[in-house]
């Protein structure tokens, strides 16, 4: 049996599709910047597979993961700084609670 | 001439007002009463030194040496806006017959108003009336606006200071602005004058846009008279000018240069107080008694007769608009002398006098023509006008001292007063005896030559306008008899009887009445017709009682001492007759008395059609549709922005569904587009 793109595909598709439920259901902010990266981890997966499947002697689409991967690396760094933050202030890190800058 | 004396004429005036307005409060009141009235004085000497050069230096800029005709003489004519090449705007000084005539009309006049003033705008404990040199001021204004429009040598300089006039009027009728009439009276005033502007602003557009001149010395030009006068004798082909253009164009049946010059007239009308734009002037009399002489009597009120005899060669073109003048001006004369024998108030009476004897003088200019007596009714008209503004002005004066001895403006609340007032008594009567016409009082000598000339025109006019005098002189005496006869009432205790008045009132009397008494012998026309030639020979100040005509004369003398005796009858005594007479015509009593409810028809015309049938609905459309649009706008986006303000939660879990759901809603119609 041949291993065609829907190998990759569809787990990246059901990892892409728990990060985006995570992301909506989940009230506590650690949580929801998991999902994220769940999220963002299925896009490379995506990025890497078409770049091996479509353009074999191209190397964009791994250029594109890492960069994607390094990214993610920061932004997280910076999710989790600001949820400290957050959870300094009010001792509560649940989304919907975090509503000191309306008004 | 020099241009300096004409035009300190001007200058000083001014002056004056910026003086008294900008400083007037920081002098004393008797220093602002003195600097106003000895600036005019000043300006009255000028004025008449002025006349005098133009009628009698026989400078061949005034007069030609070969014809003797009498020239228009520009003293200067300055560019002052000059939009294009021919849109030009001149403020200067036109000379001719009648602006220099006018000069010492106004100066003289206004010279006398400003002496009595000084007496008049203070109470018998010598205490100054409260806005005594913004009085002052105004006074000044108003003799500069008046003084700059009768030489105006352009129609549009006159239009300016035509307005500045009625400005003047308006300020000086509120004189009295705590009191609610007199700010009614002045607005009412203002707005008529300023509606009937209205029609005089159409009527220079649309002659200088024919014609292509503002100027007067273009319009009626000695050369324009002379035209005109061949096209009457029939022996022009044509007059070659300006005119040819705007005879030509025809709308709505008239020529557009009679629908220019009637529009024009229209201007005059409200000015002067005609039918039926006339519903101003009695209510006018609210402002300061030196004011209705002055303004509401001698000067102001003219401006329309001045307007036309300005324009008079180019009415001669289109006599319609002359035959216009004469209806409107012997339908008025007649209306405001059946007015004034019912009136109580006497200012009133004077008022509707003043209406009456302008009518005159319009129809006067309406019937003149260059083939009868060379254009008598020009003359005749600028002479009552002169003699006009002498007599009436003395009236107004007297009734001043009246009021002010009495403290009322009734005539119920004096009777008797020739006993106390011995030097009013007589200069009321050589008015009453002016106006009147009897002889040598000056009214009789301009009021001979307008019946005379207008029986020249139409024998019905001549019997109606000498009807219209008999009434003159009957109301006049009615008036007189009333004041100074009858029982006089008792001065309660404590109170002086009425005397009087001070020398600065009494001596401005004085003068009035001694020219009031000469002024008829002026031979006028020698000095004034409408195309500068001497209208009789060899006639002098001594001669002109025996150049008389006496088949008209002496048939308007009989008349007016008709009319003296039946007053005489009828209110020289406390006698039923006059209640007699009332009773047995009660309609036309009432109708007198109620001016014909031309003020309530006014009303009706204004409040219930104007503001009940167009500025209701306007307003409705304005408030309900206009303003309502755009607060529709606000209450909707308002509206919806409150219910769709619950999507910008913060919480951005939601805006995540949102968007999944727009993700999801678009990917499916491009599949469905797609498929």
């Amino acid at each position: 049996m041949d291993i065609t793109i829907l190998f990759y595909l569809i787990p990246s598709l059901f990892m892409f599709c728990c990060g985006l439920y995570g992301f909506i259901t989940r009230r506590n902010m650690i949580a929801i910047l998991i999902s994220l990266e769940l999220m963002l981890n299925a896009v490379d997966i995506n990025f890497t597979v078409f770049n091996r499947f479509l353009f074999p002697g191209q190397l964009e689409g791994m250029f594109f993961s890492l960069f994607a991967i390094g990214l993610a690396a920061a932004e997280t760094a910076l999710a989790i700084a600001i949820i400290i933050n957050v959870f300094r202030v009010s001792e509560n890190i649940d989304v919907a609670d975090v509503t000191k800058m309306k008004n | 001439m020099s241009p300096v004396i004409p035009l300190l004429i001007l200058l000083i005036p001014l002056g004056m007002f910026l003086l008294l307005g900008l400083l007037g409060h920081k002098m004393s009141h008797r220093m602002a009463g003195v600097l106003g009235t000895a600036g005019m004085g000043v300006t009255a000497v000028l004025a008449y030194i002025t006349a005098f050069t133009y009628f009698f230096s026989g400078n061949p800029d005034f007069v030609d040496a070969d014809t003797h005709v009498r020239l228009q003489a520009l003293i200067f004519n300055h560019d002052w806006l000059a939009f294009t090449e021919k849109l030009v705007i001149r403020l200067g000084f036109l000379l001719d017959p009648i602006s220099a005539l006018l000069l010492v009309v106004i100066t003289t006049i206004s010279f006398m108003v400003h002496l009595y003033s000084n007496g008049y705008m203070r109470d018998h404990h010598g205490v100054w009336e409260t806005g005594f040199q913004r009085f002052y001021a105004f006074l000044s204004l108003f003799s500069f606006s008046m003084l700059g429009l009768v030489v105006a040598t352009n129609i549009f300089q006159m239009y300016i200071f035509w307005e500045l006039v009625g400005a003047s009027s308006y300020l000086l009728i509120g004189f009295y602005y705590t009191k609610p009439s007199a700010v009614s009276a002045s607005k009412k005033a203002f707005i008529v004058t300023r509606f009937a502007d209205l029609g005089f602003l159409i009527g220079i557009l649309v002659l200088s846009f024919y014609t292509g001149t503002f100027n007067f010395t273009d319009l009626t030009s000695t050369e324009v008279a002379a035209g005109v006068y061949q096209i009457n004798e029939g022996t022009a082909e044509g007059i070659k000018n300006i005119f040819a253009t705007s005879a030509a164009p025809v709308f709505m049946g008239g020529s557009v240069l009679t629908w220019a010059l009637v529009l024009i007239f229209m201007g005059g009308m409200g000015k002067s107080a005609m039918m039926p734009l006339h519903i101003w002037l009695p209510d006018a009399m609210e402002g300061p008694t030196p004011v209705s002489a002055l303004i509401h009597a001698a000067t102001m009120v003219v401006a329309g007769v001045y307007l036309v005899a300005r324009l008079f060669p180019l009415y001669l073109m289109e006599t319609v608009a002359l035959d216009i003048i004469v209806v409107v001006g012997a339908l008025t004369a007649f209306y405001a002398a059946m007015v004034a024998c019912t009136q109580i108030d006497i200012k009133r009476v004077l008022a509707f006098s003043t209406i009456s004897q302008i009518a005159f003088m319009m129809v006067s200019l309406g019937v003149a023509r260059p083939e009868f007596h060379h254009g008598l009714g020009y003359m005749a008209g600028m002479f009552h006008l002169f003699t006009h503004a002498m007599f009436k002005a003395l009236l107004f004066l007297c009734a001043g001292a009246l009021i002010h001895a009495i403290g009322s403006n009734d005539y119920t609340a004096m009777h008797g007063l020739r006993k106390h007032m011995p030097i009013t008594h007589i200069t009321f009567l050589i008015g009453c005896l002016a106006i009147a016409g009897i002889i040598p009082f000056a009214g009789f000598f301009s009021k001979d030559e307008i019946l005379t000339a207008t029986m020249g025109h139409s024998i019905f006019w001549y019997i109606w306008m000498s009807a219209v005098a008999g009434l003159t002189a009957f109301y006049m005496f009615r008036l007189y008899y009333l004041i100074f006869w009858w029982k006089e009432h008792k001065v309660p205790e404590g109170h002086h009887a009425p005397h009087d008045q001070p020398w600065t009132m009494t001596l401005p009397l004085v003068i009035l009445a001694v020219v009031s008494c000469l002024a008829g012998f002026v031979p006028m026309g020698n000095l004034v017709t409408w195309n500068g030639h001497e209208m009789f020979e060899n006639v002098n100040f001594f001669t002109n009682l025996a150049a008389l005509d006496w088949s008209v004369a002496g048939i308007s003398l009989a008349v007016a001492i008709a009319a003296i005796v039946l007053a005489t009858v009828m209110y020289k005594k406390e006698n039923p007759l006059p209640a007699k007479f009332k009773n047995a015509l009660p309609a036309l009593w009432d109708w007198c008395h109620h001016r014909f409810y031309w003020d309530e028809l006014y009303q009706f015309i204004t409040h219930k059609i104007i503001f009940g049938c167009i500025s209701k609905p306007i307003a409705w459309f304005d408030r309900q549709i206009v303003d309502g649009t755009m607060n529709g706008l606000a209450a909707v986006t308002n509206k919806l922005s409150w219910a769709i303000r619950g999507f910008q939660s913060g919480r951005i879990q939601m805006y995540v569904w949102w968007y999944l759901i727009g993700v999801v809603v678009l990917a499916a119609v491009t599949m469905i587009c797609v498929l």
